[in-house]
């Protein structure tokens, strides 16, 4: 318990312990509500896409927060985890009856696809010095759209199928279309639960939040601060750049085939520039390199439009007026004054610790 | 001490908008409990998400307005009380899930399924699932209604509109050389384009040229408008909605070409498009459900009181939703059930009676079902003469 408390005084402590206190006792709040049957349909389906959306807000903040490079397109690594895991859901219906362990296997897939397009466009970009990753991501969020676009996947007793710009195979008797161009994915099995998202979550931070207090994070962190520092201790700083990215596109892809299979029809418009942005808001609302607050930030303007279909015609000016509201608050001295007060509450605290111990 | 400023006058906004909405909505929901205790159990309870913003709201709005009108005519005459809700989903996937799940909440009996053609797929499993009957007026794709046997369309399915209209062509013989323009991130194009192209074969209909475009490119059409032109195509036809035929009917008219064009109902609309100058629409063709012009007595009183309440033309969009509405009307008289019953019954008794029912509706006279949920109406040919669509 000493232990404990110990922990809970350190900086990063007290972050680790809140991200999944949050998270935890969230979850229990809500499965108890479902099991008493006092949850609306509407909250309930609002519960995956939430646990996609914190997943997606923690691992852009790695890159935005943590390593300190802007990324514009994040919502591309989610729709190559979506798509990628649809493929693998679809086509593995009939040698895989069990649901969950398809859905463990999107995710897999998802997050191996998406790496590798994370490496793709890590590796040119991240030697460079300067805000051309926030460029180079803009682009290839754009570029995963419309080649989703004009993507043909079947599926028939041969094999998987793939053909660009348009159908060019015939797909045998009892064969089905995965990936029809611009019309998107339909008919999908919906696999995602909330437990499923829950678990994600958990082993997002975990690896996350360890990944950002170990010597890795540390190094991450120093590139960010001063690169020519980290440079001189002999750091390589495209090594721990790419790191970052690399892990943050994982997730990405995670987030995206538990997305994805939360619908039955899915088109890659869903994961346009609009999306990239609003998971940025999701992490500069939360504060930059602040995991809890990415997932308040995500779970709260997820809920919000949804909590202001009472007022109707408004919906989206007050959504936007609170998002005003909130960005002031974050800036405001009167934060600044809570914050202070918080911490010298912290040493007086520590100070009578010390003299108790002493 | 700017900052707190700034804060001050942030919060007093915000208070000032809530209060506002606060009292609009208050009305709005007395209206509700009024409606509600007239017929308290007695109104069925049909719910219809639409994109009420974003880039779709014309056809959202259109749908809803037409609705309520057709649900405050059917409850005036007595009988089947209706109590309409429409929940906005953006045209986005996500937010129709959302705005079912939330008329769901609200005790929806009912569905007028969604506006747009995806976002109405990704709902109609979930009605699918919930045995919630639903009617569509506009999502056209056959995704929409495949595999489930409790989704109903009013409109045409995507790929009837193609073979119609190539059917058409070619027995009109209206043109020898075809050129298609299509937008090919787009459900509704791509639908339409690929069973033009596969019925113009069977037809003998020579297609010249086939060009695409996207939703980024939907601003400059010289490139599709110079291939059709340099290889002699004498029509083009534009499976679209009409905001990019316009731009095209403007650029080809700068550029000198002037071939016979010909659209399908998402056309259905050009003639109210801003600053865009309707003699260039002179001789356009479209194939489409609803004519605003029609003199038949439902048309003319529809037209008249959307006009007076909205001031404009209503759509097709508008007509297919004033004809759902109606068509509800009739099968649950004819079905003799109860609003006090459960969504799952009247599921049963309104796949029962559409699949068995003809309907006569300003968007086509005797409409019937199949199993499969699709409509069978017979599509007409209209013209442009005059600033006014006129039937071939």
């Amino acid at each position: 318990m000493n232990k404990l408390k110990k922990y809970a005084s350190t900086r990063s402590g007290r972050d680790t312990l809140l991200s999944f206190g949050i998270v935890i006792v969230a979850f229990i709040v809500v499965q108890t509500l479902v099991l008493t049957g006092s949850l609306s349909s509407s909250m309930k389906g609002l519960l995956v896409p939430i646990c996609s959306y914190i997943i997606m807000a923690v691992s852009l903040n790695l890159t935005v927060g943590i390593l300190g490079e802007l990324s514009l397109g994040h919502a591309g690594f989610m729709s190559v985890g979506a798509f990628a895991g649809i493929v693998v859901t679809t086509s593995l219906a009939d040698t895989v009856p069990s649901g969950t362990v398809r859905l463990i296997l999107a995710i897999i897939v998802g997050a191996i696809c998406a790496a590798i397009a994370g490496v793709i466009v890590g590796v040119p970009v991240l030697r460079l010095k300067g805000d051309y990753l926030a460029i180079v991501t803009l682009a290839f969020g754009e570029i995963i759209k419309n080649i989703i676009n004009v993507l043909y996947v079947g599926k028939d007793a041969s094999g998987l199928h793939f053909s660009i710009l348009e159908q060019k195979f015939e797909l045998a008797e009892g064969g089905k279309m995965i990936i029809n161009g611009p019309m998107g994915v339909s008919g999908v099995s919906k696999l995602s639960s909330f437990t499923a998202g829950f678990v994600l979550i958990l082993i997002t931070l975990f690896i996350i939040l360890n990944l950002i207090n170990s010597r890795a994070g540390r190094a991450i962190m120093s590139v960010r601060d001063n690169k020519i520092a980290a440079d001189s201790i002999g750091i390589s700083t495209t090594h721990y750049k790419l790191m970052a990215f690399v892990i943050s596109a994982a997730f990405a892809g995670m987030a995206g085939a538990l997305y994805a299979m939360n619908y039955s029809t899915i088109t890659a418009a869903k994961f346009d520039f609009n999306t990239s942005i609003l998971i940025l808001v999701f992490v500069v609302l939360g504060g930059l390199g602040n995991i809890w607050g990415s997932i308040i930030a995500a779970t709260l303007l997820t809920l919000l439009p949804e909590l202001l279909r009472a007022v109707n015609t408004y919906r989206m000016l007050i959504y936007a007026i609170l998002l005003i509201a909130m960005m002031l608050f974050n800036n405001s001295s009167l934060k600044q004054r809570l914050l202070e007060k918080r911490g010298m509450k912290q040493m007086r605290k520590l100070e009578q610790q010390e003299k108790g111990g002493a | 001490m700017k900052k707190s400023l700034s804060m001050l006058l942030a919060g007093m906004m915000l208070v000032g908008t809530l209060a506002g909405c606060g009292g609009n909505t208050a009305s709005t929901d007395n209206a509700g409990s009024e409606d509600g205790s007239t017929a308290s159990g007695a109104a069925f309870k049909i719910g219809g998400t639409s994109p009420l913003t974003g880039d779709a709201a014309i056809y959202g709005n259109a749908v809803k307005r037409g609705a309520e009108i057709a649900a405050e005519e059917i409850n005036a005459k007595g009988g089947v009380q209706i109590e309409l809700k429409f929940e906005d989903d953006e045209n986005n996937t996500e937010k129709a899930v959302n705005a079912y799940n939330t008329l769901k909440d609200w005790g929806m009996q009912l569905s007028l399924g969604s506006v747009t053609s995806k976002p109405c797929e990704a709902i109609s499993t979930d009605l699918n699932a919930d045995r919630i009957f639903a009617l569509t007026p506009s999502a056209s794709s056959v995704a929409t209604t495949e595999g489930k046997d409790n989704v109903f369309q009013m409109c045409f399915a995507d790929p009837n509109q193609g073979t119609a209209s190539a059917e058409y062509i070619a027995d009109q013989k209206l043109g020898t050389k075809i050129a298609i323009i299509w937008k090919n991130d787009d459900v509704y194009s791509t639908g339409i384009h690929d069973k033009f192209v596969a019925e113009a074969e069977v037809k003998g209909l020579e297609i010249v040229s086939d060009t695409t475009f996207t939703d980024a490119s939907a601003t400059d059409f010289s490139v599709q408008l110079n291939d059709a032109k340099d290889k002699g195509a004498d029509l083009v036809f534009l499976p679209m909605y009409y905001t990019p035929a316009s731009l095209i009917l403007t650029q080809a008219n700068a550029m000198g070409y002037a071939p016979k064009f010909f659209g399908v109902d998402g056309m259905d609309g050009i003639l109210t498009v801003e600053n865009f100058d309707k003699s260039l629409a002179e001789g356009v063709m479209l194939l489409t459900p609803f004519n605003a012009d029609a003199t038949d007595d439902k048309t003319v009183a529809f037209v008249t009181k959307y006009k007076e309440l909205y001031g404009e033309v209503p759509n097709q969009f508008a007509a297919d939703a004033y004809d759902c509405v109606y068509a509800y009307a009739q099968a649950l008289e004819a079905a003799e059930v109860t609003p006090d019953m459960s969504a799952e019954e009247l599921c049963t008794a309104m796949i029962e009676q559409f699949t068995s029912m003809t309907f006569n509706g300003l968007t086509g006279e005797n409409m019937t079902w199949d199993t499969t949920g699709a409509v069978s109406k017979s599509p007409k040919g209209m013209v442009i003469e005059n600033g006014a669509y006129v039937g071939m």
